[in-house]
């Protein structure tokens, strides 16, 4: 029967093999099957190339086609930021499409808002109630009272309503909610933030330094390709986190700091790397002003100082310091990405562009490229009209004055009467669940009863889509065509997605959907054009790129530019003094400490928890986790607790437990881990599960939701980023 | 094929675009994760394995395979034919990996190495997705194939040694 070892290698040393051939994989191993593998027939009659909106980094993809059906999405080799490779929710773009939950036809609110009843309507009656309601909101307060919130690469045709209409108030939670403290703590250093996808060079690096950021748990696909490509080839790692990530599992150094310390370590790192001269003097020299401030402000930030904040062994703050250094340009300490943890994050990883400044690694190989980027004239437009008055996205007389976008926790705030210099009275919500991706989510709802007009566009019936007046049913990636995307990378490139089926149900693609809107209220001519196809072409076309190729391939790629100093380019520091700022002029006259100082943050009450919460790699927050394909590998998550913690309360385990926090709030339950890879002074949970809304009905009922347990947040004085690692919580076996 | 299990980060793409390519049906797959942890706080060593069927040298799964339908096709992987395969479960009984299920159409499937693939020149699925480059896959008795060149260069192990099957998938540490 078969062929034995002796055979095996007698066939695989014969060379015979004749079917394969090319890209390098012609093997005799396989070649000499007499006996093929049915072919599972899932490659498709027609490749469509686009780019995925599984999350907000936009791979290039290819989806296959067979009899109007796609059957499976491969990562697109041409586009730089997949290189062929997908991350697993990528793959499960198929899971969004054929999602049975899916909204199907346009809603209207039949009763009490939030009572989830609704009726379905064409869309010639949905779109007139909503321009009646935009017409309404424009003659009795003015335009600026209308508020859209966006996340999603079609929210792009409702931001360009939103201006078309007169209002400034154009707000997403990945910035006060995610990573705008990073943003600004690197604006106010090198006069420029990261981005995204991030200018972190890793794929060079000589070491990289993670602090909480779980990269690989946390998945933007280029970005974890770099990070292995960079462990693959020996660079080092270190790794700040509570708890044994999976990166900590890789690192030579895993620092199990005490949650919300991280800025002590880092001003410790910093204090090693001035006392025993470890830093690029030439780079310092050169591009930096404020040294001799900064020397004189970490003089007392020793080791032993940081060990009682951090515990971290001082022996070991000193060895990390020089293992950082000792890898210096090409040192990468990443700024992290959810970064909205203690109110004080600005601050943070304002002391993170320092560290960085001193290894020299900004505008280096294997530290942080200068990204190059396509020039892509915008479209031609008629001209928006009169400056829309500043957005209301702060209490009245507050000002965050380091904020560089709209703060969505505080126009969600200003939508409460009174509260700001004006009152919101209008949401449109783009693909934003406000429900689970605010915190203290009472007062979304209390600001959502106070609005005379909430419309929500989605392609599921996400907890917000319960509350909203009017629902209109957006067609999936797959069936769109969105904006050119052609951020500032490594290399420059423009990417464009498009349709790979038609629409299904009665759903709508955004393009169309705004336009609709913009025809109903007057402003038809800021939308000229017949489709965002046309649109997306005329941008290409005018940027002198080659259209039919971008067709084809699903992206151009521009010519290999200089991004870094070693490749000759010269950096430029948009900021007042025009170099490196690592004491800060301008938190100086604002009033704010121009150099980072830690403040312990509270501690747990006995008893008690720091509740953290990360990312999953097969999911987008609570996106995805409807998504019946990719739940078949991550349906639900755990409560990480310390084994040893989780024996003293008696918990086993496995078993279901509820988290209480310290408002008395009860999550729903979910299973215990109780591990070794945690502290004992905090718990962790992955974010985006525990969904109520009823149309959700696979993800309903699975998990918990930590949103509901954040009802408290320490806000950023810098830029109004809402800090939520400030809940403790308590852990309770689930009663029967 | 090798698995470099420093670079895995356990993120599962592989078992997706296993389940995509292969049309794997809801419930089952053909590839999955492992993931292990020694120590105690903060001691902690950490290891990800993305694990699939071994196609072993001497494959107890064919042994034990009553009709023939499991069986070494030439070049060495280890396949089940559809149509022989009364699923009768005696392979996944003899299998030490656990590498086997019943297909809801009555036959027992399995990772085939994406053959398929293979004999156009394309990798197979998994090792195409992943985003860490930890799967590579080729031909172990050409030195100059990138697996041998992985298992010349590193140090690794392969799954239950001691039930003398010759696993051939090999764990790079
Ligand atoms: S990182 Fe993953 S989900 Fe995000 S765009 Fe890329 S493939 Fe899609
Ligand atoms: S795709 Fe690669 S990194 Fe992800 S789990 Fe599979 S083998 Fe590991
Ligand atoms: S080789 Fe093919 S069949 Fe086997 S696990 Fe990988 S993708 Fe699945």
């Amino acid at each position: 029967m078969g062929y034995t070892r002796r055979e095996f290698i007698r066939i695989a040393g014969a060379g015979a093999g004749a079917a394969a051939a090319g890209s390098g994989l012609a093997s005799r191993w396989w070649g000499a099957d007499g006996d093929p593998v049915p072919d599972p027939g899932t490659d498709g009659d027609k490749v469509v190339p686009s780019f995925c909106e599984l999350c907000f980094w936009k791979c290039g993809i290819l989806c296959h086609v067979k009899d109007g059906r796609v059957t499976k999405i491969v990562g697109n080799p041409k586009h730089p930021l997949s290189r062929g490779r997908l991350c697993p929710r990528g793959t499960g773009g198929t899971g969004l499409l054929y999602d049975p939950d899916r909204l199907k036809k346009p809603l209207v609110r039949a009763n009490g808002r939030g009572g989830q009843s609704f009726r379905e309507v064409e869309w010639s009656e949905a779109l007139d109630r909503v321009a009646d309601g935009l017409k309404g909101l424009r003659e009795k307060y003015g335009p600026e009272s209308l508020a859209l919130y966006t996340h999603g690469y079609g929210g792009s045709w409702f931001k360009h309503l939103l201006r078309a209409y007169g209002s400034a108030n154009v707000a997403a939670p990945s910035y006060a909610q995610c990573r705008g403290p990073r943003e600004a703590g690197f604006r106010l250093t090198f006069g420029q933030g990261v981005g995204s996808p991030e200018n972190t060079d890793m794929e060079n690096a000589r070491c990289i330094t993670l602090l909480g950021s779980h990269l690989g748990e946390n998945m933007h696909n280029t970005q974890v390709q770099d990070f292995a490509l960079a462990l693959s080839r020996g660079a080092g790692l270190v790794v700040v986190d509570p708890r044994f990530s999976v990166a900590a599992g890789k690192a030579d150094h895993w620092l199990p700091i005490k949650p919300g310390t991280d800025l002590a370590l880092l001003l410790a790192w910093i204090h090693v790397l001035l006392a025993e001269g470890l830093y690029d003097r030439d780079y310092v020299d050169k591009y930096a002003v404020g040294l001799d401030k900064l020397r004189e402000h970490v003089a007392d930030k020793t080791p032993e100082w940081a060990y009682t904040a951090t515990t971290i062994p001082p022996e070991k703050i000193v060895a990390t310091a020089r293992f950082l250094a000792g890898a210096r340009p090409a040192s990468l300490v990443h700024p992290g990405r959810h970064v909205t943890w203690y109110g004080d994050d600005t601050q943070r990883t304002r002391a993170i562009a320092i560290l960085n400044a001193l290894l020299g690694s900004w505008g280096r190989r294997g530290g942080f490229f200068l990204p190059a980027q396509l020039p892509l004239p915008k479209y031609p437009y008629t001209h928006y009209g009169t400056e829309p008055k500043p957005p209301a996205d702060a209490a009245k007389g507050r000002v965050y004055p380091f904020a560089d976008e709209t703060i969505a926790s505080g126009v969600c705030d200003a939508s409460i009467p009174g509260t700001a210099d004006y009152d919101i009275k209008g949401w449109l919500v783009y693909g934003t669940n406000l429900l689970l991706a605010l915190p203290e989510p009472e007062k979304t709802r209390k600001a959502i009863q106070a609005l005379d007009l909430i419309v929500a566009i989605d392609v599921l019936p996400a907890e917000i889509t319960g509350w909203a007046d009017v629902v209109l049913p957006e067609a999936t990636y797959l069936e769109r065509c969105d904006e050119l995307d052609a951020p500032p990378w490594r290399v420059p490139f423009a990417a464009v997605r498009q349709p790979v089926v038609e629409p299904m149900y009665d759903s709508k693609p955004g393009w169309w959907i705004a336009r609709e809107l913009a025809h109903r209220i007057g402003l038809a001519d800021y939308f000229p054009w017949k489709d965002s196809v046309e649109y997306a072409m005329q941008r290409a076309h005018a940027a002198g790129l080659d259209c039919d190729a971008m067709r084809r391939d699903g992206v151009v790629v521009g010519a290999p530019a200089a991004v870094t100093i070693e490749d000759g380019v010269e950096p430029v520091f948009d900021t007042p003094s025009g170099k490196i700022e690592l004491y800060s002029q301008p938190l100086a006259d604002a009033g704010f400490d121009p150099l980072p100082n830690f403040t312990p943050p509270e501690e747990p009450p006995p008893g008690m928890f720091r509740l953290l919460f990360g990312r999953s790699p097969v999911h987008t927050f609570g996106r995805t986790t409807n998504n019946r394909f990719l739940s078949e590998v991550a349906s639900t998550n755990e409560l990480w607790l310390n084994r040893r913690a989780a024996d003293e309360l008696g918990l086993a385990d496995g078993e279901q437990v509820v988290v209480v926090n310290q408002d008395e709030v009860r999550s729903e339950p979910l299973a215990l881990r109780a591990t070794q890879r945690i502290r004992s002074d905090c718990a962790y949970m992955v974010h985006g599960y525990g969904h109520d809304a009823p149309g959700l009905r696979f993800a309903r009922g699975r998990g918990a939701n930590d949103t509901r347990l954040v009802t408290r947040t320490k806000i950023d004085p810098l830029m109004g980023g809402t800090g939520m690692n400030v809940n403790f919580v308590r852990v309770e076996r689930r009663q029967p | 094929m090798t698995v470099d299990t420093r670079l895995c980060v356990a993120c599962k793409a592989c078992v997706l675009a296993c389940k995509a390519e292969n049309a794997v049906p809801d419930g089952f797959c053909r590839d999955w994760l492992v993931e292990e942890t020694r120590g105690e706080f903060p001691d902690l060593h950490a290891q990800n394995r993305s694990e699939r069927c071994n196609h072993c040298s001497e494959p107890p799964c064919v042994d034990a395979c009553p009709t023939g339908a499991s069986h070494v096709a030439g070049g060495g992987a280890v396949l089940v034919t559809h149509d022989k395969c009364t699923g009768c479960k005696a392979c996944i009984a003899a299998c030490p990996y656990d590498a086997r299920y019943v297909h809801p159409q009555g036959w027992v499937d399995k990772c085939t190495f994406c053959l398929h693939r293979a004999r156009r020149g394309e990798k197979p699925a998994c090792v195409s997705v992943c985003p860490t480059f930890c799967l590579e896959f080729g031909d172990l008795a050409d030195p100059d194939s990138d697996v041998s060149r992985r298992l010349r260069e590193r140090r690794y192990k392969v799954l239950h040694p001691e039930t003398g099957c010759g696993p051939n998938v090999y764990f790079l540490e």
